[in-house]
Order: C-alpha cells, then structure tokens, then sequence
C-alpha cells in the first residue's frame, strides 16, 4: 500500500512537472511540501516525532517509487532521509531529536554537508574549521557538491575542531540557515538538474555548543556508519531510474511498427529487452537484499556497496538503451527518456564514487580469501 | 432500526475493489468476460464516496461520530478497506466471500448493506457510495439499498452539505439538464459523482495508523444473504475496432458526407 501510495503521488503530482524542473533546473516548493505533507519526509522517525514510523525498507520502496517518475525528487528524499534524519535519530540526544526531528519530518528541507572542494572520496581531508569561543563554535570553511542546499533550512556541517588530532577532530554540527550559511553558487549540471547542488560558504558561523551531534570528535565514525546506509538509498534510486526509463521506452516498442511489426517484437530488440530486465531484477535483489540485512542487524557494508555500484552501472546501461529503443522519439527532450540517462550518469559519482565502491568491496574479498 | 442518538452521524461507505482504470481491458478467450489476472484498485466514485465522508468529518467535527467503511469481496479486499482506513474510516466491515464466486450483484449488494445497517447497534445516518462501479457500470446498488430500507437518495451528487443538528442535508446532483438541489432528511443515501471532490492520497503516517483501526470479518451466513447471481452473462465481445474516418475541405462537403451516411436535418 505504502508503494502505491508513492507510486500515485509520483505519477500524478510529480510527474507533470518534471519535464519543466528538470530545464528551469529547479525544484518547485510544491513538490517539497507535497512531500512532507505525504509524511515521505519523516519515514522511518517516530510518530512522537511527527513521523511515519516506517521501516528502513519502506524508505528505500519510496525512494525507488520516488525516481520512476523523477531522479531528482527522489535524490532529496533520499537524502533527507537516510543522511539527515538518520543522523538525528542514531546519534542525536533526547533534546536535540525532540529539537530537530519534528521539524524535519514536517516543514524543513535537511541537507548534508560533508565534501569540499579538495576532499570528495578523500572526505576526511576536509578543511573546514571549528574554533570554540565560550559556549559557541564559530565554523570557517567551504562545502561542495552539497545536494538540496538551496531549499534546505537545516545543516548537518562537518567540521574539524582539531587539525592537529587528524580525523579524529571532525565534528558534526547541525545549524540552521538563519545561523548565515551563505550559498556561493549553484551548479548547472549534466542530470538530476532540478536537484540543487551548491557550494556553501561558512564566514564564522556561530553555532551553540547544544549543536554537536554525537559528540566531539566523532565525526568520521558517524559519517561513515552513515554513508553506509545511504549508499542503499542510492542504489534505490538508480533502481527506479533504471525501471522508469524501461517503463517508458519498451511500451513504445510495443506500438511503433516497421517493417510490418512492432520493433519490440524482433528478436534483436527482444532479447536486449529481456537482458535490461534481467540487470533491473538483479540491481533490485541486490538493493533489498541489503536492507534486509541491515534492518537484520547484519553485517552490510560489501552489500550496500555493491548494490549502489550495479544499481549505477544498469541504471545507465538500461537507460541508454532505452534513448535506443525509442529512436528519434528517444533522443528528443518531450518523452522524457533521455532525462534518464543524463540523470543516471551522477550514480556512479557521488555518495562514494564506483572505484571507491569497487574498493571497498576488494577489501572484504582479499580479507576473506588471503 | 433506530437513526442514532441527537446530533451525532454515523456514516456508512460502501467501496469496491474493481479492476483498475488504467489497465487495458482484454475479454478472456472463451467470451465469458473480462481477464481479471490485472491491477485491481478501489473504485473510484468510492474513492470519492470515502473522501467525501472524510471531508464531512472534517467539516462539522465532533458532529460525526464514525465513518465506517465495507466491502463485500474476495479476501483480496482487505486491501481496499485499508486504503479507506488510510484515508480517515475508523473501522471496516469485510464480508468475505471465496475467491471462486462471482461478483456480487447489486441487489446481493444492497440486501447485504441493508442487513449490515440493520446490524449497527447506534444505527446509519449517512451511506455515501459511488454512484457505480468501473466494471460492471450498474448504477443501482444506492437507489436499490435506498428504496429497500424507505430511506431518502440524492444520487449523482456533486455537492454535499450536511446539517448535524437539524439532520439534513443538501444536496446539489448533476442531472442531464444541469444541476438539480435537494434537501433531504436524514436518513440518506448518497451516491457520488466524479466532480463532488478529488480524493486525497493516503499519506505515509495515516498508513501505519491504518494498520491498527478495527477490521470485522464477516460471512454472508451471518447477514442472511445470498449472492447466488440472478443474471446470466451470456456473452462478453469487444467493441468493433475503429475505422479510419476522412478529412474534408469546408462545410458542404462535410454535409453532402453526412447525407451520404444517411444522417439528414429534422426541422427543430
């Protein structure tokens, strides 16, 4: 019912407006509080939170349902959920989760500050400074890449409060918008347009010394645990990506014909179709099966990277060959199909790139074997 | 039968499970009727029907004391009536028949709604339903439940007003000249039109409160009912495919091909 509802909500609310986000590159406040008003802001926070309640596995059908119909809507669900949200709900204090978590679930869009400009895969190289002053930080430095930065009212800011103790001095802060987190620019990219992504500038931010998550200096440890769960949430998203853009390019097959007969019905055409089915369904297992794990309790970490590094490479393999299959019609803006594989292509960059992926699943092999 | 206590409504909502509107509809190969291995949703005027007891809900507040919504199906059904819970119904009523037997008809239907009225100890002021279902477009289950229990209808409604205190309502229906307004006492059936509202989507945290509203399972033993169909479906075709139609030039050439098809002017 939960996948329906989604699924109703992104065809019908979302979906007309697309195709428009996607060239104005912008998201429009009716779809964020569309969101929040379907509770697909809170999923898995507490109803005394003002949330849904729902299970992890709910979040990841939702994002999936979510990026059929749109990459980019799905993308801030994601990552309001499984980055923000998360974050608040495992590490945060009674105060702060009784603080944060309702305003997130209902009103306030949260985003997740972490990469800079010369540490991505290398995240905790990150420059960003935190100085105490009394009961105060006050927080110097520059975020990159940061997705729903524009609309976001809420920041979850890695920051180190000492350089001379490495990684291990890396904060996390939550701060608001009013603090004067300034927005230095926002990116004109390849896909997931409508998606803001910005560089944010921190000129001696002051934030309360209450505005520490997880404590000091453990930082690394929680972004960590947390990009784990993301990546799961990504891989939902190539997921559905890659399914929304079959879902549009092999009912056309279908229907155009040459030569007497619908393409989809020659065997060539038949079988690539049946070989992206096959990649979808696997990318599918793969993302579900580790978030059964991780709601198991189980060890996850070489499953949620593989999930989110197949579900990346099929998401733009299938949607490739979906431009392919609907011709010229495919290649044009109005059908949409092509949207697709522009937004598939950041799957296999951000929230851990391929090769860091494929990395860390060398790891476990080489352990496990040698 | 007794209408209930002073100032407070129950609201009944019959809903069906049907084959969804969007699936394209294929006849079975032996002619009997339709594939219904397809995407089965709640009907939509009972979507409306449920919405609109919501909206009333939401309207006049303590005024309506429950919104109970049923279904008579398959056990697939359950399903329906928990969309309906989602939405804002307090409890459900299952009449559970097999999987096996046919579709109910609407006198079935009626006679059932009409035992499981009879059964609600606090009585039903208000049953709103659609004014037909998707798949068989019977449109007679409301006046046939209306007319067996002596009750007012105002069907095809695409207004609704209801007046707790002085129990009645009004009722604006869509009739083929235009809009027609009624004043009926309680109490009523209501069968709904596609323009009274546009349903809600049920949002993630009314779907898990749904998961805890009552849901009473009941057979058609219990009511007394029996569903054995009095109708015989003979045989189910498709429509004729379309022909292509022509393109013309300017009005007399449209006229001399609309007398050729032997569609003539009738003086007014």
């Amino acid at each position: 019912m939960l996948r329906e509802s989604v699924k109703r909500f992104a065809n019908e609310v979302v979906g007309p407006k697309v195709r428009e986000m996607d060239e104005k590159e912008s998201m429009e406040s009716e779809i964020i509080n569309g969101l929040f008003e379907q509770g697909l802001m809170g999923i898995e926070t507490s109803a005394v939170h003002g949330g849904a309640e729902c299970s992890f596995t709910s979040a990841i059908i939702a994002i999936e349902e979510l990026a059929k119909v749109d990459p980019s809507v799905s993308v801030m669900c994601d990552v309001h959920n499984t980055l923000v949200n998360t974050i608040l709900r495992q590490h945060g204090t009674k105060e702060q989760q009784d603080k944060w978590l309702p305003q997130l679930a209902q009103s306030k869009l949260g985003s997740f500050c972490l990469s800079e400009a010369a540490s991505g895969s290398d995240a905790f190289a990150l420059q960003t400074r935190a100085k105490k002053d009394g009961d105060h930080w006050i927080i110097n430095g520059s975020k990159m890449w940061i997705t729903n930065s524009y609309e976001a009212e809420i920041f979850l800011v890695f920051a180190n409060v000492d350089p001379s103790k490495g990684y291990k001095g890396i904060t996390c802060f939550i701060a608001t918008k009013d603090m004067g987190i300034k927005i230095a620019k926002k990116e004109e990219k390849l896909g997931i347009r409508a998606s803001s992504t910005c560089t944010l500038n921190f000129d001696d931010l002051r934030i309360p010394a209450e505005n520490v998550i997880g404590g000091e200096g453990k930082g690394y440890k929680l972004a960590i645990e947390i990009l784990n769960e993301g990546r799961i949430g990504i891989a939902a998203q190539m997921l559905g990506l890659a399914q929304g853009a079959f879902d549009k390019a092999v009912p056309y097959t279908y229907q155009r014909t040459q030569f007497g007969q619908p393409v989809g019905t020659f065997q060539g055409m038949a079988f690539q179709i049946a070989q992206a089915a096959v990649e979808i369904e696997s990318a599918r297992l793969l993302t579900y099966n580790a978030a059964r794990r991780k709601e198991e309790g189980k060890a996850f970490t070489k499953e949620a990277a593989m999930a989110k590094y197949w579900a990346s490479v099929i998401a733009q393999r299938v949607s490739g060959q979906a431009i392919e299959w609907a011709g010229g019609v495919g290649f044009t803006r109005e059908t949409g199909i092509e949207k697709f594989w522009r937004d598939s292509k950041i799957g296999a960059i951000y929230e851990g790139t391929s090769n860091i992926q494929l990395q860390t699943i060398a790891k476990f092999v080489q352990k496990q074997y040698s | 039968m007794r209408p209930s206590a002073v100032r407070l409504l129950n609201i009944l909502v019959p809903v069906k499970r049907a084959v969804d509107y969007a699936v394209k509809i294929r006849v079975n190969p032996e002619q009997t009727g339709i594939d219904l291995n397809v995407k089965h949703s709640m009907n939509p005027f009972d979507e409306i029907a449920v919405e609109e007891a919501v909206r009333i809900r939401e309207r006049l507040k303590d005024a309506v004391k429950s919104i109970k919504v049923v279904t008579i199906g398959p056990p697939k059904s359950s399903e329906t009536l928990r969309t309906a819970l989602a939405m804002g119904a307090d409890s459900a009523i299952h009449v559970e028949i097999p999987e096996s037997a046919p579709s109910p008809e609407p006198l079935g239907v009626a006679k059932a709604l009409k035992a499981i009225i009879e059964r609600q100890s606090e009585g039903v002021d208000v049953v709103i339903m659609g004014k037909q279902a998707i798949d068989d477009d019977a449109g007679q289950t409301g006046q046939m439940l209306a007319g067996l229990m002596g009750w007012a209808q105002a069907t095809f409604a695409s207004k609704v007003d209801v007046d707790a205190a002085q129990k009645v309502a009004h009722v604006t229906r869509e009739i083929d000249g235009g809009l027609e307004e009624l004043r009926c006492r309680l109490p009523l059936v209501v069968t709904t039109d596609l323009r009274l509202n546009e349903p809600r989507y049920a949002s993630l945290p009314n779907i898990m409160k749904a998961k805890k509203k009552p849901l009473e399972k009941l057979t058609p033993a219990d009511l007394g009912i029996d569903f054995t169909p009095r109708l015989e479906t003979i045989k189910v075709t498709e429509p004729p495919k379309r022909v292509g139609g022509g393109k013309v030039e300017n009005v007399d050439q449209l006229l001399a091909k609309l007398k050729e098809a032997g569609i003539t002017a009738r003086r007014a």
